[in-house]
């Protein structure tokens, strides 16, 4: 774009050269080409131009990269934590700064930092016959300086040989990029391009933009790691916190958390350094399509008489269904009536209990039905469950922690049969 | 466009004899400022005056280009918060200047340096290093 300016002026109309009369009519078959193209320094050049950048674009892309992902990983974890408990402004002026930083990124490496272009050969015809005729009648050639006065200072001027001009004060030739830059203030391999008289404001505002931006993101880090501190230091849960359960808002004249232990350290250090409990999941255990959820430890907790309903029927279902396995290993499979008359005497041995399953049973082929329901509905009594796991052989064959009246049954069930219990005691 | 089909005539036409370089003057600093002094090469073809005043016209002109004023601080401070995107719908001060200075020196060729067989380069072509008068043979034109 700013480059635009040197284009704009058809250069076949003002220019003039002693051949231009001969090239005319070879000019008019060739595609003109733009002046990037024959471009004498080392640089590059896109969007026809309009861009420049140093070849030697060093490090400009990690630049570019470190910058997103801080930003994005700062806009993924913290702003939604920071949104609920601060401001919604906080990620709106994280924006804005992010959008500042990048644009002036871009600005200060694609823009032309103030190159001067190198002078025509007329040109430097011409000061070298100044040189000569001013100079010294010395073998050596002169020094290629000049001096000026500057405000009344004098300042020398240095011969630029790439090039072949006197050099304005305060340019310097960059050697990376082989041009002279007017203002030249330095090669910055973080943003690919000298530094000079036209993007010296854009880097500028680059360095204070990501200043500021680095400092709010550090800001906005440390503010969530105290606020998540002070969760663990008064001995709350993030959602705990969220919902004010125990906060004074709800009524309560001091925070209530009636699981502090009113001491900051001895808060840090109960979540931070407590026992660490074990994992309750069993990840690692064998997965048994049949197992019976321990029908229970009824014994454990001595079932009383008066249990609810549905408890009973979760049980009996696991009861029916130790059954029904029993009649499969041994019957063939959907073998209803024999099934069920086998079944029945067995079911009549064992009181109450069982009672409901047995006209379950009867009612029909809904053994099916039974055995899909059995394994979950059977409340998991947890000790025992884990023993279940380490030690089932055969789950159809075994009874956790059987109730004293299935104990008394067993012998009736392992009629005829080559069955083998386990009792889990 | 008739003003610039007889440029063009002459420079098909005409050879080049010689070419002048004024230089910038830095005693002001680093403002684009061009030296005044009348080169030799044309004591014949033109007047001193009309060339001195041809010169101090452009360097007046560069110098409200690059002017402090509070119409270039205004245009930086709204480029700066907007991010500099106001540049895609506006051209700067000193691009509009910049034009300003072209129309200028077409017109000066038109008028004075073209009759004398002389040409200006607009220094903009130059990097604002120098202006280049390109001094024709005199041939084909007449006073």
């Amino acid at each position: 774009m700013k480059n635009c300016e040197y284009q704009q002026i058809d250069p076949r109309a003002l220019s003039v050269s002693p051949l231009s009369v001969q090239n005319h009519a070879e000019k008019k078959v060739q595609r003109p080409r733009r002046k990037w193209e024959v471009f004498p320094g080392k640089n590059r050049f896109f969007c026809d131009g309009r861009l420049i950048l140093a070849r030697q674009n060093g490090v400009l892309p990690l630049t570019l990269g470190l910058i997103i992902v801080t930003s994005g990983l700062f806009f993924a974890f913290d702003c939604p934590f920071l949104v609920k408990h601060l401001t919604v402004f906080i990620p709106v002026i994280g924006g804005v700064l992010f959008v500042f930083v990048v644009t002036s990124l871009l600005r200060t490496s694609f823009t032309d930092p103030g190159i001067l272009p190198r002078a025509t050969a007329d040109e430097a015809a011409d000061i070298e016959r100044q040189i000569d005729s001013s100079g010294s009648s010395t073998y050596r050639p002169p020094p290629r300086t000049k001096e000026i006065l500057i405000n009344q200072q004098v300042v020398k001027l240095k011969y630029c040989f790439t090039c072949k001009m006197f050099r304005p004060p305060r340019t310097s030739h960059c050697s990376l990029c082989d041009n002279c830059v007017e203002r030249f203030d330095h090669h910055c391999p973080w943003v690919g391009n000298c530094v000079g008289k036209r993007n010296y404001r854009y880097f500028y505002s680059f360095i204070i933009s990501l200043s500021f931006l680095t400092s709010f993101i550090f800001g906005c880090v440390i503010t969530h790691i105290t606020l998540r501190s002070q969760t663990v230091a008064s001995n709350l849960t993030t959602n705990e916190d969220i919902k004010g359960s125990w906060s004074s808002k709800r009524g309560a004249e001091e925070s209530g958390n009636p699981y502090s232990y009113n001491n900051i350290i001895t808060n840090c250090c109960a979540t931070l350094c407590g026992p660490m409990p074990p994992s309750l999941i069993d990840r690692r255990g064998f997965h048994l399509p049949d197992e019976v959820i321990p029908v229970a430890s009824a014994s454990e907790l001595e079932l009383p008489p008066f249990t609810p309903k549905s408890d009973a029927n979760m049980c009996t279902r696991g009861t029916k269904d130790v059954l029904e396995k029993m009649l499969h290993s041994s019957d063939f499979h959907g073998m209803c009536p024999s099934g069920i008359q086998k079944t029945t005497p067995l079911v009549q041995e064992v009181p109450r209990a069982p009672a409901t399953a047995a006209t379950s049973l009867s009612s029909g082929c809904s053994r099916q039905l039974a055995n899909q329901a059995v394994v979950d509905p059977c409340p998991p009594f947890s000790k025992s469950n884990r023993r279940d796991s380490l030690h089932s052989i055969n789950p159809a064959f075994r009874l956790a922690s059987p109730s004293p009246t299935l104990n008394r049954s067993m012998p009736v069930l392992g009629d005829g049969r080559d069955i083998g219990f386990i009792p889990q005691h | 466009m008739a003003e610039t089909h007889s440029l063009q005539d002459m420079r098909q036409q005409a050879a080049v004899a010689a070419k002048v370089f004024i230089q910038r003057d830095y005693t002001n600093g680093t403002m684009c400022q061009f030296q005044t002094k009348f080169p030799s090469e044309l004591e014949t073809k033109i007047d001193k005056q009309q060339f001195e005043e041809t010169i101090r016209t452009l360097n007046n002109l560069y110098a409200e280009a690059e002017k402090l004023g509070s119409q270039s601080f205004i245009e930086g401070c709204l480029a700066c918060l907007t991010a500099y995107t106001v540049f895609l719908c506006m051209e700067t001060h000193y691009e509009k200047v910049l034009k300003k200075i072209a129309k200028y020196i077409q017109e000066q060729n038109d008028k004075i340096y073209a009759p004398r067989g002389l040409l200006l380069t607009d220094p903009i072509e130059r990097g604002l290093r120098v202006i280049e008068i390109t001094i024709y043979e005199d041939r084909s034109f007449t006073r």
